[in-house]
């Protein structure tokens, strides 16, 4: 569960100040299904820097699970990021000296979890996400799909709550992105809560809640009452 | 992150950059290297020239003519000048001296040498049977000067095993007469290669009696005496006896050095010392030089991952692990490096020590550790900055791949 209350985020850019985000408030409950549009500028990727524990707020109040981040130094907020947060981005962003399977221990290693149960986690993950022959490969001999599904999987390694996702499909064709989605959107089936930031309105009317945002502020906040299009 | 998760991140992302790795390896290798030779030089030529003192004898006194003020090399060795001659009389008076063994008085000079129509200038040492013991000749065949009075003018010689090859190149020397400047003279004796004497190659000398020898250079004087005392205590108290003996024989004027062979020892000792670590200090600049480059390597090596950097803090990393992770490798490659270049070091002074063997070359334990010690320090100091800045960029700046 993640709350949002009056939260504001200022850059300084030369001698202005520019609202990325202003009075923002927003409660996402666990295993929400959530896109965010909204033009370039319009804050998401701050909104989603700001949830995903990277960015702190200028002014207001950000609640992980009923606790309060505000007041966290950094090594408080990477224990977070490592162990409640996950991130898709738009280009992989995967070690590319590193092989699939690396890549989707890299949480662990960083988190100090034991060798035999992260070989234990990343095989099973790798299974889930279909990538079990893919293992050994770096990320140079992947397609774009199967990067991003590796991606995913390292975002899930740490079993997280929340699952950030910035612009997931950008860089893939329509049916990698189709594979993508699925596989994110089979783990917001099993509880977690998946955060999407898209330009993509056919993307977006998959989720159950969508979120517009233009100018820092969130303009329109609707639900679909319709079942989950994930099927 | 366990340190050996550390050392793998930092094996596998030194092994992606191969050629910054070589070269910043190459640097600190160098480095190090140059440390090694340089010492083992300057240890070198220390040791061969305590080598060559200690190869005198410990309980040995030199007598110079002419007053030095301080102990050590005196000037008149080079300038040749001798305020008041040491003569064969003082030679003979310190051997009333207690505690005294022996004397070898010396008369130096060069003369043609010639036997058979063949000649050469060689260099003429006049001495006493004595000067065997205490310089620690051997004889390779025959026998060395006899033993006879001071005075006693005998015309046989010893010569050393290169003159004996070029003048007598098949036939047997020993018995066979030379001609030195104007004289005949019987060899008597070959000397052996063994053993070392300062200043002159054993192997390209003569020896006559000194008073030949000084009838040969038509001088009176003596070059210099070389004295024995019973045993190392007695140093001291031979040493006071022969200036106070030598004074009263010489018009109550103190005109000469009398040198032991510990002071030259320690005064050698030490200038060599100095040497070394001379040579050790201009060495460890390249050091330095090597761990500024690694942190110019290492500062790009930041920047170029940038992105890497903002990922590993989204997947939790702390700041403290980012630290760790630059360091590690600027770490492992200054340790590599330094492995490197003490072997190349130690590969260079085994083939300086092939082509010179007379130079005993050895690194000195303590250059290697300062070496070793250096460039693992240089490789934390100059990784510490861009392992720092590496962990305080800002994840968000990092990840979208601006700078």
């Amino acid at each position: 569960m993640i709350e949002l209350r009056a939260l504001s985020r200022q850059f300084q850019v030369g001698e202005q100040s520019v609202r990325a985000l202003d009075d923002v408030s927003l409660r996402v409950e666990t295993g929400e299904y959530v896109s965010i549009m909204g033009p370039s500028g319009s804050g998401k990727s701050t909104l989603l820097n700001i949830i995903g524990l990277l960015d702190r707020p200028t002014s207001g109040e950000y609640l992980l699970d009923g606790r309060h981040t505000t007041g966290l130094s950094d090594d408080e907020l990477a224990g977070l990021r490592s162990h409640k947060v996950g991130f898709v981005f738009q280009s992989f962003h995967l070690v590319a000296r590193m092989t699939a399977f690396e890549n989707v221990e890299l949480p662990m290693v960083l988190a100090s979890v034991p060798p035999v149960e992260r070989r234990r986690r990343v095989q099973k993950v790798l299974t889930d996400l279909n990538l079990t022959d893919r293992a050994h490969h770096r990320p140079d001999q992947l397609s774009g799909g199967q990067r991003q599904r590796v991606a995913i999987a390292r975002a899930m390694i740490m079993e997280p709550r929340v699952l950030l996702a910035d612009e997931p499909t950008g860089n893939l064709d329509h049916v990698s992105g189709a594979d993508v989605l699925s596989a994110l959107e089979g783990l917001n089936t099993r509880g977690i809560m998946l955060l999407v930031v898209t330009h993509d309105e056919e993307i977006a009317a998959r989720a159950r809640r969508h979120i517009r945002m233009r100018d820092g502020r969130v303009v329109a906040d609707e639900r679909t009452a319709l079942e989950p299009s994930a099927r | 992150m366990t340190p050996g998760d550390l050392l793998h991140f930092a094996i596998e992302s030194l092994a992606r950059a191969r050629l910054r790795s070589a070269m910043m390896l190459i640097a600190t290798a160098i480095g190090v290297a140059s440390v090694v030779v340089l010492t083992s030089l300057g240890e070198g030529a220390r040791r061969y020239v305590t080598g060559e003192f200690q190869s005198l004898g410990t309980h040995l006194l030199i007598i110079l003519p002419g007053r030095s003020e301080t102990a050590g090399v005196q000037p008149s060795l080079f300038s040749g000048e001798t305020p008041r001659a040491l003569t064969l009389g003082d030679a003979q008076a310190l051997l009333r001296v207690p505690d005294v063994e022996r004397i070898a008085p010396l008369v130096v000079g060069s003369a043609p040498v010639s036997a058979r129509g063949l000649s050469r200038e060689v260099p003429v040492i006049g001495t006493t049977a004595d000067f065997l013991t205490i310089r620690n000749l051997r004889m390779a065949q025959g026998s060395f000067l006899p033993p006879a009075e001071l005075g006693r003018d005998t015309a046989v010689c010893v010569i050393g095993s290169k003159v004996r090859k070029e003048l007598f190149p098949r036939g047997e020397a020993v018995g066979a007469a030379v001609r030195i400047g104007e004289r005949r003279f019987r060899i008597i004796g070959v000397l052996s290669d063994e053993g070392r004497a300062i200043g002159y190659d054993l192997q390209e000398l003569v020896i006559v009696p000194v008073s030949a020898a000084q009838q040969l250079f038509n001088t009176e004087s003596l070059f210099r005496i070389l004295v024995a005392a019973s045993d190392h205590e007695a140093m001291p108290r031979v040493r006071d006896a022969i200036r106070k003996m030598l004074s009263e024989r010489h018009q109550g004027e103190e005109d000469v050095t009398v040198i032991t062979q510990d002071a030259v020892l320690k005064t050698f000792d030490r200038i060599f010392t100095a040497l070394t670590l001379t040579l050790a200090g201009i060495a460890s600049i390249s050091l330095a030089v090597a761990g500024i480059l690694i942190m110019n390597v290492m500062l790009v090596a930041v920047s170029q991952r940038t992105a890497e950097v903002g990922l590993l803090k989204a997947l939790g990393a702390r700041g403290s692990q980012i630290t760790a992770m630059f360091l590690t490798e600027a770490i492992l490659l200054s340790v590599a490096g330094a492995g490197a270049g003490v072997a190349l070091g130690f590969a260079a002074s085994w083939i300086i020590g092939r082509v010179y063997p007379s130079l005993p070359v050895g690194a000195p334990v303590w250059a290697v550790w300062l070496a070793l010690g250096i460039s693992v320090a240089s490789g934390v100091v100059f990784g510490l900055l861009p392992a720092r800045r590496a962990a305080r960029l800002d994840p968000v700046v990092a990840l979208s791949g601006r700078k």
